[in-house]
This record gives structure tokens, sequence and C-alpha cells, in this order.
């Protein structure tokens, strides 16, 4: 049987989105395999996760339960995942490319002497294969490449699949947790972000470069990105104001930074420079506000106003917040 | 402590990549190549681990090469006490062999703890350090932005979607460094002098066939071309129309 893994992501009881996204692509490879998509999940309190996963499309769901898994450990988890994949006889496994997935992905594939793919954006299994597109050198060029192993491992980009809706209800098996040895634990997490929507999960990035000229002009970003209305929209930037420490660093966008693929991005005062493309380019939309008619970003913009952004954005802004409130 | 750091020579960050007449890999004419950007930090924490321990080794490897001795003799000016070449002429872009070759060469050296780069920004995978920490039977954590050492037990912060991570890992262990973890050091002159009597030394990699075959490396598709709705503040109407009307991204 060719069965396809997806390896759900649970965070406070809630089924993370980009795991919706896995599952889409694994009932496509699931359509040419022949073979049916098993969700595993793991952690403790997994009911309302496991209840969206039943609905997801996915034909059968595994629940890794308890209170040993009450806190993410990359070692543990992955023994009890790559066992439930060889359980299911699974030829591939599938995870959203997160912070959890390019840490357990890996892993997982080790265990089953599986290839893995990360950052994926287009997967096929034709002529027997297991096939997959992801972007290197920072976007400037698409590879595709073929699994030569049995088993197929990849992390897909979130944002570029559709989240799998509309199954008739899965059967979700639970299966206890194995307690033992945790060479790595996750001890606390810290929110960082104080309720605001997280840059890579955001419909909307709204970013700011140097341009702005110092760190409190940052509040025009700010507001623009509030005006969408509640978590629609995240704040991004380049790496010249992280560096200058008007932004931490969890908000840089670029090579060196976070890759975004939001519906709109909008570049506020940022030139456009190369290793900033590398994080934005795949925007569905991208609108940039430069002063300068020359400046490179211009040139990936699908819609651009040349002029002064502290003139142009809060008009903009109060434009945006009239929308949105209707 | 016996620490090795996993090195890799790619392309600079701003080169611009033209693709190879076999459509598989790119043309290096005219391509800077320079030390990954994130190894630059895990060479920095090896050394300051070293630093803090106030005993043990740092050998810097890398699955690459020959071309690669120019980095690794940079890493020991910045102050590693070895390094290791393991060559061959492959493009390293698969995480699964590169992996496999690394593990095979760490499990004959003395080892208890691996830094690498989040990323190698060629193959931009994200993977091999939790894929190698795996085969050695190592704990690992990934993308470390902060990351203390104390009694054998390393606590890692890392940042997740939103929030931050703080996580303690045993060693052995391999740790995957990411920006803002510190500020790397720069080789000085007398550094640069020391290098040159530092060993280097190369053998062939012990290199499995890639988990992944490349089919074709290609340009990305072009982004249609854009436009300049108009200047200033009287502009944004006519943004705001083309967000909602043509793109229906608001
Ligand atoms: C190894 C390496 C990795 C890197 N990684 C990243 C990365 O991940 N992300 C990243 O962003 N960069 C990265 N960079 C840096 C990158 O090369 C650029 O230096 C950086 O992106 C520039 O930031 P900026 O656009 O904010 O600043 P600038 O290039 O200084 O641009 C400021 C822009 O603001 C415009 N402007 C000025 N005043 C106004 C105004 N009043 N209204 C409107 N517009 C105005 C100017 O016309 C200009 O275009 C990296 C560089 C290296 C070497
Ligand atoms: N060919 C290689 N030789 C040695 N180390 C490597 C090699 N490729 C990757 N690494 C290490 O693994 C890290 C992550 O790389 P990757 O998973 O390929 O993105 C890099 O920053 C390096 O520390």
């Amino acid at each position: 049987m060719s069965n396809i893994v997806v390896i759900a992501e649970v965070r406070g009881g809630q089924l993370k989105r980009p795991s919706l996204e896995a599952v889409t692509a694994a009932l496509q490879l699931a359509a040419g395999t022949g073979g049916k998509v098993v969700a595993v999940a793991c952690g403790e309190g997994l009911d309302a996760a496991c209840a969206d996963l039943a609905k997801s499309g996915a034909q059968q769901v595994i629940a890794i339960e308890g209170a040993a898994f009450a806190n993410y450990s990359g070692d543990a988890w992955a023994k009890a995942i790559a066992e439930q994949a060889k359980g299911v006889s699974a030829n591939a496994v599938l995870m959203a490319h997160t912070a959890m997935g390019k840490d357990l992905l890996p892993r997982v594939a080790a265990l089953l002497d599986a290839s893995v793919t990360t950052d994926v954006v287009a997967v096929a299994f034709e002529g027997g294969a297991f096939t997959a597109q992801k972007p290197v050198f920072a976007g400037k060029a698409i590879l595709t490449a073929k699994s030569s192993k049995p088993v197929f491992c990849a992390t897909l980009r979130p944002n570029n699949f559709a989240a799998a809706s509309g199954g008739s209800g899965a059967e979700v098996t639970k299966v206890a947790a194995p307690a033992g040895d945790l060479l790595s634990v996750v001890k606390e997490i810290v929110s960082s972000s104080s309720g605001r929507t997280p840059l890579q999960e955001a419909k909307v990035v709204v970013a700011g470069g140097r341009g702005l000229k110092e760190a409190d002009n940052f509040k025009l970003v700010e507001d623009l990105a509030a005006a969408f209305g509640t978590g629609v929209a995240a704040v991004g930037a380049s790496r010249a104001v992280v560096d200058a420490g008007w932004r931490p660093h969890r908000e840089q966008v670029g090579q060196t930074g976070k890759v975004v693929a939001p519906q709109l991005y909008i570049a506020i005062g940022i030139s456009g420079a190369i290793q900033h493309l590398a994080g934005m380019r795949t925007a569905r939309t991208i609108v940039a506000i430069n002063k300068d008619p020359d400046a490179p970003i211009f040139k990936v913009a699908d819609y651009g106003i040349v002029g002064d952004a502290f003139e142009v954005v809060p008009a903009l802004t109060k434009a945006i917040a009239e929308i949105a409130s209707h | 402590m016996d620490i090795v750091v996993c090195i890799k020579r790619v392309p600079a960050t701003d080169s611009a990549i033209k693709i190879a007449a076999d459509g598989k890999s790119i043309d290096p004419a005219g391509v800077q190549f320079e030390l990954n950007a994130y190894d630059e930090f895990a060479l920095e924490q090896a050394l300051r681990t070293k630093e803090q321990l106030g005993a043990g080794t740092v050998t810097v490897v890398t699955v690459g090469s020959k071309d690669a001795q120019k980095e690794l003799r940079d890493c020991l000016a910045r102050g590693a006490d070895k390094a290791v070449l393991l060559t061959t002429d492959q493009w390293m872009y698969d995480g699964t062999n590169t992996a496999e070759a690394l593990a095979a060469w760490i499990k004959t050296v003395p080892c208890n703890l691996v830094f690498c780069g989040r990323q190698a920004v060629d193959s931009d995978n994200n993977q091999l350090p939790a894929n190698l920490a795996t085969r050695l039977g190592f704990a690992c954590v990934t993308e470390v932005a902060k990351l203390t050492l104390d009694g054998g037990v390393f606590t890692a912060e890392r940042d997740i979607e939103g929030a931050r991570e703080v996580v303690t890992c045993k060693t052995p262990a391999v740790i995957s460094c990411n920006k803002g973890l510190n500020e790397p050091r720069y080789a000085n002159l007398k550094g640069i002098m020391a290098a040159k009597k530092k060993p280097l030394e190369e053998a062939a990699a012990q290199l499995p066939a890639a988990g992944m075959e490349i089919v074709s490396l290609a340009l990305p598709p072009a982004r249609p071309a854009g436009r300049i709705v108009g200047q200033g503040v009287d502009a944004v109407p006519a943004l705001i129309d083309a967000l909602r009307n043509e793109a229906k991204a608001i």
C-alpha cells in the first residue's frame, strides 16, 4: 500500500492551518499512489484537533497522546511518528515547513531512511516516483527532484496549497505516548508577539525599511497593518532596520530572515535588495511605496506608488480602515 | 568538549544565478563563493564554548570541492584548531547523503558537540542538523537564537511562529545556529598567520547516492510586469481600486 502520512501540528489544542494544506498535498499524491492519507498528531488534549483532522479528507487519524508528550521533544516525537509511519506502510510523510516541521521531519526521515525535500511548493507522483519542486538559491532558481528512496519526506511551504476540508469523518485511533528518555524538550513557550498574527501565517504583510528614517516612524507601518482588522496583517522589516535595532530579528523578511508568501505584501521605504526579494517574491500581490522611481522593488511590485511614505501611508491606512469596517 | 563545526561554501547572497547547459546545475562563471552566513554563527559559538570551558578542540568540516580549502582556512584563521575537507566534485544539494557522509566521518573522531548553521543558502534545505543528529543518536535543537551551557545541559531559545521556545538539551548534541545568536569574530593578521600552520586534512567523502535525484534546475517564472499607479498621496484611490477590483487582494 502506498499510504501518505501527514504529521499534523497542534499548538494549544488547536490544529495549525498549514497542516490542512499538507493534507491537500497528501490527497493529491494519494490519488496517484492509490493509497490513503493518514494524519498523525502528537501531544496532549488532541480531541478538538483530531475532530478537525477527521473532517479534513484524511481517511485515518492517529493521535499519539499523553502526558509524556505534553511538551514538544523532537527526538521522542520523531521515534513515535516513525513507528506509526512504518505501521501504516507509509511511502511518503508530509508536514508543513514551519518551525516544528523543519525540526521534526528531517528526524523522522533519518529514522525511515527516507529522502527529504524541504520548503516544497509542488509535489507529484509520476511514473512510480515522488517528485518535488522547491526554491533554491533564495528563490533565484527552482529545483525539481525525484526521490530515489522507498520513502519520500517533504515539508511544504505554508500558504501555497489550499487548506483541505470536506471529509466525511475519518476514524480516530488513540495511541499512548511512550514515556522515555527525552534528549531535548521544550520547557516553556514565551509569546513574543502579544497576540499579533505571526508573520508567516498572515494574509497581509506590511513591511518597512530604512526609508522610514527612524524606529518610532514604524508606527505608520503598524497602523496600516492594524487597519486591516484583527488577525489579518503582520508587520515585517528589512534587514537594514533590524540591524539598526529598530525592529526584532523575528520580523526580518528575506534570505537571512523569514520567507513569507502572503496574499498581499506592502513594502514601504524598502529598496528591494536581492536578499529582501528572496523573502517575499512569491507573495500573490506586491505593492511598493518608495520615493525613488528607480528602486528595484518596483521591478517585482504589481502596483507601485512613487512618493513619500510619510504622506502616502496615512492616506492608505485611512482608505483600508474604511473598507475593513464595512 | 570535542566540537565539530559543519560548514559549507556557497554562492554569495547577492550572486545572479544562471543555469548551466545541463539544466541541472548553476553556471559558476562569475559567481563569488563564500562561507555560508549561518555557519559563521556556528563557528563563533563553537569558539565561545571552548573558551567558556577552558578546554577542548574545534574542528571544522565540510563535504565539498577542493575550492572549499579557502573557507576552511578562513575558519582556522578565526580560531578553529583543525580543518577536514571531505572531497567530492558534486554539488551537495541533498540533505540525506550529506548527513550520511558527515555522520560516517564524525563517528571516526572524538566528538560530543556539533554546531551547524540553520540553513545553507544554496540548497536552502534547513534539514541537515536534525537529520545528522538522529543518525548520530545525539540530542538536537535547531534554529537557536540564544544558548547557555551549564553542567553539560544546554538551554536554547528558538523563534517559532509568534512565540519563542525555551528548550533544554542534553549532550552530546547538534545545535543549529540562527542569526542573533552571537556576533561572529573575523580573522586578524595573527590568526591568518597561525592558520597557515594548522592542519587541513583531506579525504574522499564516503558519499552514498543522493536521496533526491535532480530532474531539473530552472529559473523561476518571471512575475508579470507591474505598474506604477501614480505619484504621491493622490495615487491612493487608484491603488485601492486596483487591489479591490483587479487583484482582489482586499
Ligand atoms: C548575507 C546577506 C544577507 C542579507 N539578508 C537580508 C534579508 O534577509 N533581508 C533583507 O531585507 N536584507 C538582507 N540583506 C541586506 C540587503 O542587501 C539590503 O541592505 C537591505 O535589504 C536594505 O534595506 P532597506 O531596503 O530597508 O534599506 P535601503 O536599501 O537603504 O532602502 C531604503 C529605501 O527607502 C526609500 N526611501 C527613503 N525615504 C523614503 C520616504 N520618505 N518614503 C518612501 N521611501 C523612501 C529609498 O528610496 C530606498 O529605496 C542581506 C545582505 C547580506 C550581505
Ligand atoms: N556539504 C556540507 N558540508 C558540511 N556541512 C554542511 C554541508 N551542507 C550543510 N551543512 C551544514 O548544515 C547546515 C544546514 O544546511 P542545510 O540543511 O543543507 O540547509 C549548514 O549551515 C551547515 O552547517
